[in-house]
């Protein structure tokens, strides 16, 4: 009896081990093929960008267009209009070299717009990205004036027709979300990235940083690169190729 | 004279408030409708409270779950005017006009479903 109930027990342990075998695995496949719908963001993934400066075109605005049609921004460049993206052109005046590459949220590690924010509206996903929960947003703007690359805009004016996956609102600050709304149905590719590819300059790569065998992680294994304000050692999900 | 108008005035009043007296519930225009997430008596009562809690979990965590403001838009926008807002018939407008309760969802979130918006813009075009 005892011995049946024995082997009953191991029967029952090696199938709770096979179990275990085989969730593993499916966790692999899960993240390689992103998440469901039901899942959380894991911090098992960290999104991040590489920019590769030297094949940005000076002049060219693919990734900011298609970043304002992907979010419905109006487009505009006053100095009250919302920008989650903007191109910036650099000279060096001593050696006259010329670069230009695009500017947005870093997404840091160690965000300074989520320490300062009184509501805890400002924070940081567990896969990365730095979002504003526009609920509790009171539009102080206190991360616009802490973050180091004003990366943040405010919405000044009462807004109609807002695209339905990226709501957004009068008196609430707003950035870059690495296109959140992609993100989550699982197409793992910003709109500004795909753009740029279309264009034929393929200067911007988005992918997993976390995952030591994405073409991300290859690369800033393998060429120099290097965070914008680096100094400040916040570790910006974004690197910049050719600075 | 002005005597029958006074009567005719009190009669057309008296009509009006008996049709008044038969509204007790808003007449909602609740497009393409049906039984989704829960059952509707259920939804009356709780739709507020699922909601605010899926925003958060949404928003915080990436949870795109079962409680969504833009699918509860997707099949309640109104056929007429393709929107949950516009008339005192449309399915979010009316019943909180009726209740007098506030509703700032939309001042962020859009009150039409893309697909066919996106194809009026089209067309607009």
């Amino acid at each position: 009896m005892s011995e049946e109930l024995d082997r009953r027990q191991f029967l029952k342990g090696s199938a709770m081990l096979a179990g275990l075998a085989i969730a593993p695995g499916m966790l692999l496949y899960d993240l390689a093929h992103g998440r469901s719908l039901n899942e959380p963001a894991s911090s098992a993934v960290r999104w991040g960008m590489l920019i590769d400066t030297s094949q940005c075109e000076s002049g060219c605005d693919d990734c900011v267009k298609a970043c304002n049609k992907e979010n419905g921004l109006p487009g505009g460049t006053r100095p009250t209009d919302e920008q989650w993206m903007r191109k910036v052109e650099l000279k060096d005046m001593r050696t006259g070299k010329a670069t230009s590459l695009p500017m947005m949220c870093q997404h840091c590690e160690e965000p300074p717009c989520v320490d300062v924010c009184p509501t805890g509206a400002s924070f940081r996903r567990a896969d990365g990205i730095v979002l504003v929960d526009r609920h509790l947003c009171i539009g102080c703007r206190y991360c616009m004036m802490a973050c180091p690359y004003k990366a943040r805009s405010f919405v000044h004016e009462p807004l109609h027709d807002q695209k339905p996956d990226v709501p957004r609102g009068k008196g609430t600050v707003e950035s870059c979300t690495l296109c959140v709304q992609r993100i989550d149905r699982g197409e793992n590719n910003t709109a500004c990235a795909e753009a740029c590819s279309k264009a034929g300059h393929k200067a911007i790569l988005f992918g997993n940083l976390n995952d030591p065998d994405s073409e991300i992680s290859r690369r800033i294994r393998t060429v120099a690169s290097t965070q914008i304000r680096a100094d400040l050692g916040l570790n910006p999900g974004l690197h910049y190729e050719g600075l | 004279m002005k005597r029958i108008q006074a009567a005719l005035l009190a009669l057309v009043l008296l009509a009006s408030g008996a049709a008044f007296a038969d509204v007790t519930v808003p007449h909602l225009d609740i497009g393409k409708g049906g039984h989704c997430v829960n059952d509707p008596k259920f939804m009356k009562l709780n739709h507020g409270d699922l909601l605010k809690h899926q925003r958060t979990i949404t928003v915080h965590q990436g949870v795109r779950g079962r409680y969504s403001l833009e699918k509860c838009v997707n099949c309640h926008a109104s056929r007429v005017n393709n929107s949950v807002l516009g008339t005192d018939r449309n399915f979010c407008q009316g019943c909180h006009a009726y209740a007098a309760v506030k509703i700032d969802c939309f001042e962020c979130h859009s009150s039409r479903p893309e697909t066919v918006s996106e194809t009026l813009t089209e067309i607009a075009k």
